[in-house]
């Protein structure tokens, strides 16, 4: 049994050793990608080499644009598209609602899933692939006609299902690295039609200024393809699920189809920040909702966005697996748990 | 080796092999006044509260003997049953352990009347049989808490209450399931266990009595044990189960998380073969499965990187169909196809994927070649 266990590969999971090592190798090409020199050229080719692999491992056949993040890539695309409106559902991650603060919210219900109903006309609408709290899986083909439908694109922020789920039938799919096993540092926007973007000039065919950030971009290809099996993380998702609500607690979106790697539990009666110390203390990193709002005292806007009460919302942890997740690992992080649970039915 | 034969034996603790260990020097013997004898019947006593308490009886109302395993406290229940008074009948089920069904039969032999009850597809007992055949004139009501083959769990305190209601004593045939499932001991006047199903010693088993059960002798000598059950305990074999109890109770519910987990992986990598006995009501540590056109015993010889079986143990080596399989309505063919997979504490999980990698290529090539 390692010292730690670390169950929170939503908020970031550790580079994996080829892409590490494809990182060391690739400071070797220190020139600009875009000097016209040898050696400039000579990064260049490795540049568009990266990206080939990334399109190739994520079976992408149209544009990739390098970001700095998901972030950036989410921001340039809420920024800069060509269609009057914008849309972002209630339950999408804090940097498109911060992209666009005009922008239409689009309601989900109880089980975290997206009134398609509710789309606006004309709009870019942002409706993840994989919810980072709940991994809860948004039904990707009856969102591509709906938005379709009222002419609008979509805006798929696939942050947390790059790499594990084939990418959706979306118009612009946001990516990041490192949550797959890739740097931090680096994301892409995919792009099916660059005219849908109005562009700023500058690298990346006018469409993001800044130089190519190139070791990084050899570790994301790198890792996309190194990336181990995820054929053990529903079973280990089931003892999840199946050990938890057996001792009482309780999982968020139970009812609805969720990747295997994210799951959110709660366990009444016993605050999350109270949860997560404990099992800190023994030995397991897990989080309250996103690593970004965990910090900070704001219930989950995920949760409310589904209707959780409050005081509920802030009885929730989240646990979450990348394909390195032992059995071991999970059954270290239930005996706490389980412990915790047993201890608050005693008290 | 991968061992997978939980049912038929457990590897043995490495702290209960500790514990036993000095006690392979201290030859003291623990019915002897002086202080090396004294000093046994300390750890006896100390092992006896490690027992009881795994078994639900921590105040220690009830006595529990000690035996020389569960097969000789089955054979103490059942005949001590019958030297109570004068009802002369026994219930069992038709999927008990051999030490049970022999035994009844053998008491058949003497005149006893013995009825042993059919259970369903689902291998857990036909309770309108039981109700029926418990009356005035049963003495014993004889169940397994956890089959042995299968895994299923019998409906204890129902039996109990039906034996109770006809002033029948019970007795629960418990070895599978010590320290792992809940046994309601409340409801029981007899229970049998052993130590090496719980990574104990083998040599060591124990009856337990409910409180106040005015009891016979069933070995007699020197009136040891309260003159229930005469000859020399081995402080070695007792200290070995105390320590094996205690660690069953302590790890109990990391035991469970971690066989819980084993069997979601064998059960997601054994999609083509069929589960025998209920799904829901069962230890899961004791997977039971069946493939139509394999040759189980082949099977057994063909993987030899694990050790599985394909039935207990007392009845691999006889050749004959499973009678628990029988029982729960397999054919004779039906219950040639079928494997036990059995583990627990020590059972990682590169092992159970290995092993069904393993015995699923090789069922799959005797399909191919058959």
């Amino acid at each position: 049994m390692p010292d730690r266990v670390y169950l929170d590969h939503a908020a970031t999971t550790p580079m994996l050793p080829q892409a590490r090592a494809a990182m060391a190798a690739a400071f070797d090409r220190w020139a600009n990608p875009s000097s016209p020199h040898a050696e400039g050229r000579a990064a260049r080719a490795a540049l568009e080499d990266a990206r080939t692999r990334i399109k190739t491992a994520l079976g992408w056949d149209h544009e990739l644009i390098f970001a700095s993040g998901a972030s950036e890539a989410a921001a340039l695309a809420l920024a800069r598209a060509t269609l009057p409106h914008r849309a972002v559902s209630a339950v999408e991650h804090d940097c498109l609602h911060r992209a666009r603060a005009d922008a239409e919210i689009i309601a989900v219900d109880a089980n975290g899933a997206a009134n398609l109903d509710a789309i606006p006309e004309q709009a870019l609408v942002a409706i993840q692939t994989v919810n980072s709290e709940t991994g809860v899986i948004q039904p990707a083909e009856a969102t591509a006609a709906a938005i379709r439908e009222r002419g609008g694109l979509w805006l798929a922020d696939a942050a947390q299902s790059a790499g594990k789920l084939p990418l959706p039938d979306a118009d612009m799919i946001i990516v990041s690295a490192h949550k797959l096993g890739g740097p931090p540092g680096i994301g892409a926007l995919l792009i099916r039609d660059l005219s849908a973007l109005a562009p700023t000039g500058g690298q990346e065919k006018g469409y993001r200024g800044g130089t190519e950030n190139l070791p990084a971009a050899i570790g994301f290809a790198t890792a996309l393809e190194a990336r181990g099996s995820r054929a053990h993380l529903p079973v280990l998702r089931q003892l999840l699920d199946e050990t938890i609500c057996a001792a009482g607690g309780e999982i968020v979106a139970e009812q609805s189809p969720r990747l295997p790697e994210i799951a959110s539990y709660r366990l009444p009666g016993v605050a999350a920040a109270a949860q997560l110390i404990e099992l800190d203390l023994g030995g397991v990193a897990v989080s309250a909702g996103s690593a970004c709002s965990s910090g900070t005292l704001k219930p989950s806007r995920v949760l409310e966005a589904m209707g959780w009460p409050e005081t509920a919302a802030r009885e929730v942890i989240r646990v979450s697996l990348a394909p390195q997740t032992t059995q071991a690992e999970i059954e270290l992080f239930l005996q706490l748990w389980t412990t915790l649970a047993g201890r608050r039915r005693a008290a | 080796m991968i061992y997978l034969d939980y049912q038929a034996t457990t590897p043995l603790a490495p702290e209960v092999r500790a514990a036993m260990l000095p006690w392979l020097d201290r030859f003291g013997n623990p019915h002897s006044p002086h202080r090396l004898g004294r000093e046994a019947a300390a750890a006896i006593d100390i092992a006896t509260a490690g027992v009881a308490a795994a078994l639900g009886d921590a105040a220690g109302r009830g006595r529990l003997v000690f035996t020389s395993g569960a097969t000789e406290a089955a054979n103490w229940a059942l005949q001590g049953a019958l030297r109570q008074g004068l009802r002369r009948k026994i219930v069992t089920i038709a999927t008990e352990h051999a030490c049970v069904l022999d035994t009844a039969a053998w008491l058949g032999e003497q005149g006893a009347e013995i009825v042993a009850l059919p259970v369903g597809a689902d291998g857990l007992v036909d309770l309108d049989a039981a109700t029926a055949a418990i009356d005035e004139r049963t003495a014993l009501v004889a169940a397994m808490l956890v089959n042995n083959e299968i895994g299923v769990i019998q409906p204890i305190e129902t039996l109990a209450a039906l034996a109770h209601e006809a002033g029948a004593l019970f007795f629960c045939d418990a070895v599978q399931g010590f320290g792992r499932v809940d046994l309601p001991l409340d409801a029981c006047d007899l229970v049998a266990i052993s130590a090496h199903k719980i990574h104990g010693p083998k040599g060591i088993g124990a009856l337990w009595l409910r409180p106040g059960l005015d009891w016979p002798a069933f070995i007699h000598g020197g009136g040891q044990q309260q003159g229930l059950r005469s000859g020399t305990l081995s402080p070695m074999l007792c200290a070995g189960f105390g320590t094996a109890a205690r660690i069953a109770e302590q790890c109990h519910t990391r035991d469970l998380i971690h066989v819980n987990g084993l069997a979601l992986f064998l059960e997601h990598m054994f999609k083509d073969w069929t589960i025998n006995g209920d799904r829901e009501a069962r230890y899961r540590g004791n997977l039971n499965l069946r493939r139509d056109g394999v040759d189980a015993g082949r099977l057994i010889s063909e993987v030899r990187e694990v050790a599985f079986s394909a039935g207990s143990a007392c009845a691999s080596g006889s050749g004959r169909p499973s009678h628990v399989l029988r029982a729960i309505g397999l054919t004779e063919m039906q219950a040639r196809t079928s494997i036990r997979l059995g583990f627990g504490r020590y059972t990682t999980q590169e092992e159970v994927e290995q092993a069904a990698r393993l015995i699923d290529q090789a069922a799959a090539r005797q399909l191919e070649w058959a």
